[in-house]
């Protein structure tokens, strides 16, 4: 049985990898995954304290994160399509006409 | 008053006494509401009624006081109450206050449908009939302030009644404003009567106020009981009130030296020198002092001048209505002259020769000037009805229908007029057995035997009285018409001539009132006037004298026959048929001296020079020179609103701009300069909003491991 903090090494791990890919890309569906791979790692980490402390709240957590998730790629992806539709690209950074 | 009062005999009528006020405010309310889709005869004929019915109520009272001699006091309202001062608006009713009652209601109801005819003509002759509903209301405002004058029970409700009077004849002295010389003459003759009235009123203000100030309170009844006590302690307060009460009375009833406003008064229309300038108005003064005859009684001092006034005035004015041409101006100087026979009476005491001369005045100067205003008229019916037969304009259109030098030879063509007029003057000129008569002996008689001085003076005006009037009437109707006008003048109509009857009827009988050794009038007084007054020697007067009586019969006779003389005789001799050439024999005789009678003593171009020019120059200094370059220009244009200017210069230019306005677009610059610096952070990409997140998150979590460790 591998120890916890492995496992939530690979977490911050994912989670920094995630958070690297949204601020990095240009890619909108890069940028989404990117939010999914944050998402999971969140999951992980909850996962992981769950067992650690031997409490179940952290597992019922995930149930709720992963509705959320769900729910925001459905969200998401229909932006996504409409920018698309819209713009022919799904560039971020041509999307700007919020600039100060 | 309760319904129990009613009770005792006789009583019933005093409770009807506020109807004297009533029916003339309610003809005159009736007049203003509706005059203006009434008929002509309508509107004279409500004025007249209210008056009538005034007189009916006159009359009950006088039926009531014949069981009831002492009369009453009848409460109306409170008007003023504030601390010790407690003032009502009290009618009272006794035999003095009825006497003027009546005559003003009997005498103004004769000269209201008088004035139902004369005015029908009036307002046409001076081209605005739509007058005529103005004049009947301002007729009917007379008789109402009249009556409050007569009525009150106290000093200060008779003042509301003397300025109401006042007032009425202000407007009604200018009744035709835009007539008269230069457009104008005839509100100047209102004016002149307004403030000379003023300066009188001052008076009866002083001598109220002392009034009030010495017994605390304003009401007869309070009032005279205790005058005989405080003119043991305060003789010169009571000297005070009698004096300046003078005042007021030589103002309002024409004496020297205010009597100058009454002969420009007659710029009225006629009926209202009837009714105010001769029978009632003017003769308020003498009814004040009659009124306060206590005070008079304990006051020696204060009837010698009032009867020395009153003296003066009746010789002084009866000597220039002789040189007078106007035939309203001659009756306006007579009108003058006689009141100051009546204030003479009064100041020497005799209350009751004095109210008598006012009553019977009363009955033959209306007469007088009405039949004058029949003869006015008919003179402007002869005039149009010669433009008319001609046919176009006359040199005589400008011809002066008052000027007795035009008229002559009206006996035959106004025979009524005449005859009435011809009463009138014997009247006034004391011939027996007509009104003036007895009235005119009655206060040479008291004369006579209290100073002789007067005696003379009054006896010469006397004459005066006879020879001005048989001037007047020796002028006017006999002889040849000396202009066309006249010619072809014409009787007035009906409603006209019978007032001008009955009241010829009341000028032949109404001596009657007060015939020697019966003295109804007299006794009738006596129950509101106690005081008798007494020979130089301490005795009782005695009821009649023959020498006086012939004395005075004689002196008229004198100066009627003088008056034949010069004016039928001499002038009849001189015309020779030439009437054209009528020149006054008097004036050619006299030469002089007749102008100066004709200038009236220059009595007005002195006030002219002593008062009213100096006025004037000191109202145009104070107006120009300190109200306008002083106060106007300098005061307020330089001191304060050049201040305020400097003033506002700083608040606006130092303090507005350069303070608040510097802070407040320091602060716009300042927001627009930040904002324009942080715009920049809004990049529109995402990944640096969500960088920034980022990077808040790990601030926060750095911040919360740190600490919270």
């Amino acid at each position: 049985m591998l120890p916890e903090y492995y496992y939530l090494t690979l977490s911050a791990i994912l989670f920094s990898m995630g958070a690297m890919g949204v601020l990095i890309r240009r890619n909108a569906i890069i940028i989404f995954m990117s939010v999914e791979l944050m998402l999971n790692a969140a999951n992980l980490a909850f996962v992981s304290f769950a067992r650690m402390h031997a409490t179940i709240n952290g597992q019922i957590f995930v149930f709720f994160v992963m509705a959320v998730a769900a729910a925001e790629v459905a969200v998401g992806l229909a932006l996504i399509v409409a920018i698309f539709e819209t713009k022919q690209s799904i560039d971020i950074d041509q999307m700007n006409s919020m600039k100060g | 008053m309760l319904l129990s009062d009613v009770g005792a005999t006789g009583f019933q009528f005093f409770a009807l006494v506020p109807l004297i006020l009533i029916f003339p405010l309610l003809g005159l309310l009736i007049n203003i509401a509706f005059g203006s889709r009434m008929q002509e005869k309508q509107i004279g004929w409500v004025a007249s009624g209210a008056v009538g019915l005034t007189f009916i109520i006159s009359f009950l009272q006088l039926v009531s006081l014949g069981i009831h001699p002492e009369g009453t006091v009848i409460r109306l309202a409170d008007w003023i109450t504030i601390a010790n001062l407690n003032l009502h608006w009290g009618i009272k009713v006794d035999t003095l206050s009825v006497t003027m009652m009546l005559v003003v209601s009997g005498v103004g109801f004769l000269i209201h449908v008088y004035a139902i005819a004369y005015m029908h003509d009036d307002v046409r002759i001076n081209g605005d009939p739509s007058r005529y509903q103005r004049f009947f209301v301002f007729f009917n405002l007379f008789i109402l302030a009249m009556m409050i004058l007569v009525s009150a029970d106290n000093y200060l409700m008779l003042f509301v009644g003397w300025e109401g009077v006042g007032l009425c004849s202000y407007l009604l002295i200018g009744f035709w404003y835009d007539k008269g010389k230069d457009g104008i003459g005839n509100a100047l003759a209102g004016k002149k009567a307004f403030i000379t009235n003023r300066i009188g009123d001052f008076g009866f203000l002083l001598a109220a106020f002392t009034i009030f100030g010495l017994f605390h309170s304003f009401e007869f009844d309070e009032i005279f009981p205790q005058i005989k006590q405080v003119a043991t302690v305060l003789p010169y307060g009571i000297l005070f009130i009698t004096v300046f009460m003078l005042l007021g009375v030589t103002g309002k009833s024409a004496q020297l030296p205010l009597y100058v406003w009454l002969p420009d008064a007659m710029a009225g229309p006629t009926p209202v020198s009837a009714l105010i300038h001769a029978a009632t108005m003017v003769t308020a003064g003498v009814y004040l002092i009659a009124r306060s005859y206590p005070f008079y009684a304990v006051m020696p001092e204060a009837r010698t001048l009032v009867s020395w006034v009153g003296a003066l005035t009746a010789l002084f004015a009866a000597t220039i209505a002789v040189g007078q041409f106007d035939i309203k101006k001659v009756l306006a100087y007579s009108t003058i002259s006689q009141l100051g026979f009546m204030v003479t009476a009064v100041g020497m005491g005799a209350f009751t020769a004095g109210m008598f001369h006012l009553v019977t005045h009363a009955f033959f100067k209306a007469l007088l000037f009405l039949s004058a205003g029949s003869v006015i008229q008919g003179v402007e019916r002869g005039l149009h009805a010669q433009l008319h037969h001609k046919g176009g304009l006359q040199e005589d259109h400008h011809l002066d229908p008052q000027d007795m030098r035009n008229m002559g030879g009206l006996r035959t063509r106004m025979p009524t007029t005449f005859w009435v007029y011809l009463i009138g003057a014997l009247a006034l000129a004391g011939i027996v057995p007509l009104a003036g008569f007895w009235s005119k002996d009655e206060i040479l008689l008291n004369a006579s035997n209290i100073d002789k001085r007067i005696y003379w003076i009054l006896a010469v005006a006397a004459f005066f009285t006879a020879f001005y009037m048989a001037r007047q009437i020796f002028m006017v109707f006999f002889g040849e018409p000396r202009t066309d006008a006249v010619a072809h003048a014409s009787e007035s109509p009906q409603l006209m001539t019978i007032p001008l009857i009955v009241l010829a009827a009341l000028a032949g009988f109404g001596g009657f009132l007060n015939l020697p050794h019966i003295e109804t009038f007299g006794h009738w007084l006596e129950h509101t006037i106690e005081y008798k007054p007494l020979t130089v020697l301490g005795e009782e007067m005695p009821p009649f004298s023959l020498q006086v009586a012939g004395m005075s019969t004689l002196l008229a006779l004198l100066g009627i026959g003088i008056g034949y003389w010069l004016y039928y005789i001499l002038v009849q001799k001189s015309l020779r048929g030439e009437p054209q050439a009528y020149k006054d024999p008097l004036e050619s005789a006299l030469g002089p001296v007749f102008s100066v009678l004709n200038h009236k003593y220059w009595v007005d171009e002195l006030y002219g020079v002593l008062v009213i020019h100096p006025y004037q120059a000191l109202s145009q200094w104070l107006a120009d020179v300190v109200d306008w370059r002083f106060w106007h220009d300098w005061f307020h244009d330089t001191v304060i609103a050049g201040t305020f200017k400097k003033g506002t210069k700083l608040l606006a230019v130092q303090i507005d701009l350069g303070i608040i306005d510097a802070t407040a677009n320091g602060l716009a610059r300042l927001t627009n300069w930040s904002s324009g610096q942080l715009r920049r952070v809004q990049t529109g990409y995402v990944r640096n909003y969500a960088m920034a997140v980022f990077i808040g998150v790990v601030f926060i979590l750095g911040y919360l491991i740190v600490i919270l460790k």
